[in-house]
């Protein structure tokens, strides 16, 4: 095995912020930063438990927005699957964190941050899957 | 308010993050999955700066009996490893080594303007629905 394309500088500063903004949600609002449940969890909700969840999605957005305008040089974005590979794997990855309540943010970082024994199995699981996938679809298919 | 204002400071912090360590690019983030061959380490190294910090930010946090300003912490109750776990785990999998794509940097790169992220989008947002439809009819 190789190395490439690594960049671990901005990978440890961007996982830094990432775990600042996390602490920032629990020690102020006492919420756990996990997207899937912040996002999923908004359907239905009412009142302030709606707002804070939509201001949370909308600043995840400005960042992309931000970006985009004002640092075009910093955005990579390459996707190798068409719209029917972005269906399927979109509504594999909302069943999926439905089910198990957590994704790389709630459990990967989140709980594992807290030594909860069910995101450090759900992680392990959905690290192992990824891994599995990604070897079937690119060098068997 | 004031939770509105930091829940949006907080999406933003994080969306920095996700772009900085370019986990909004779906291809950075196969390049770490694809074990056989050339691979990019940099998503565990994602992880650890945020595992390190949010360690040692949760415990900070505790020590107030409650949030600064809401009344209580609230996190998941459930203990159990069960099957839910397993099976939600792997389809998660599934599709995040298909596309690239988990929810965090699928919103942050639906502002990046690529129809695709957008369809993917509905997709999850359509999973996500459907399950808690299902939960809640056996609930109820």
């Amino acid at each position: 095995m190789t190395i490439v394309n690594f960049t671990p500088v901005s990978a440890l500063i961007g996982g830094a912020l990432i775990g600042l903004a996390a602490t920032a949600m629990w020690w102020l609002l006492g919420r756990i930063a996990g997207v899937s449940g912040i996002l999923g969890n908004a359907i239905g909700a009412r009142g302030i438990d709606l707002m804070w969840r939509v201001a949370f999605i909308a600043g995840l957005l400005s960042a992309g927005a931000i970006a985009t305008i004002a640092f075009p040089e910093s955005v990579h974005f390459t996707m190798d699957v068409g719209y029917a590979g972005a269906v399927i794997a979109g509504l594999l990855v909302g069943i999926g964190t439905s089910l198990s309540g957590g994704c790389t943010s709630g459990h990967g970082v989140c709980g594992v941050s807290r030594l909860s024994a069910r995101s450090l199995i759900a992680t392990g699981t959905f690290m192992a899957s990824g891994f599995l996938t990604v070897y079937v679809a690119r060098h068997l298919l | 308010m004031r939770r509105v204002l930091a829940a949006f400071i907080g999406g933003g912090l994080f969306g920095a993050g996700l772009i900085i360590s370019q986990m909004s690019n779906p291809a950075k983030v196969i390049g770490f999955l694809d074990l056989s061959g050339q691979w990019d380490p940099s998503l565990a190294f994602v992880m650890a700066g945020a595992v390190a910090v949010f360690a040692l930010g949760y415990r900070f946090a505790l020590r107030r009996s409650s949030p600064l300003f809401d009344k209580n912490f609230v996190m998941s109750e459930k203990v159990n490893v069960d099957k839910t776990l397993i099976s939600g785990s792997l389809l998660f999998g599934l599709g995040w080594g298909l596309a690239g794509l988990c929810p965090g940097p699928a919103i942050v790169s639906s502002s990046f303007g690529d129809s695709r992220v957008w369809m993917f989008m509905a997709a999850m947002l359509a999973g996500m629905g459907l399950i808690r439809l299902i939960q809640h009819r056996n609930n109820g």
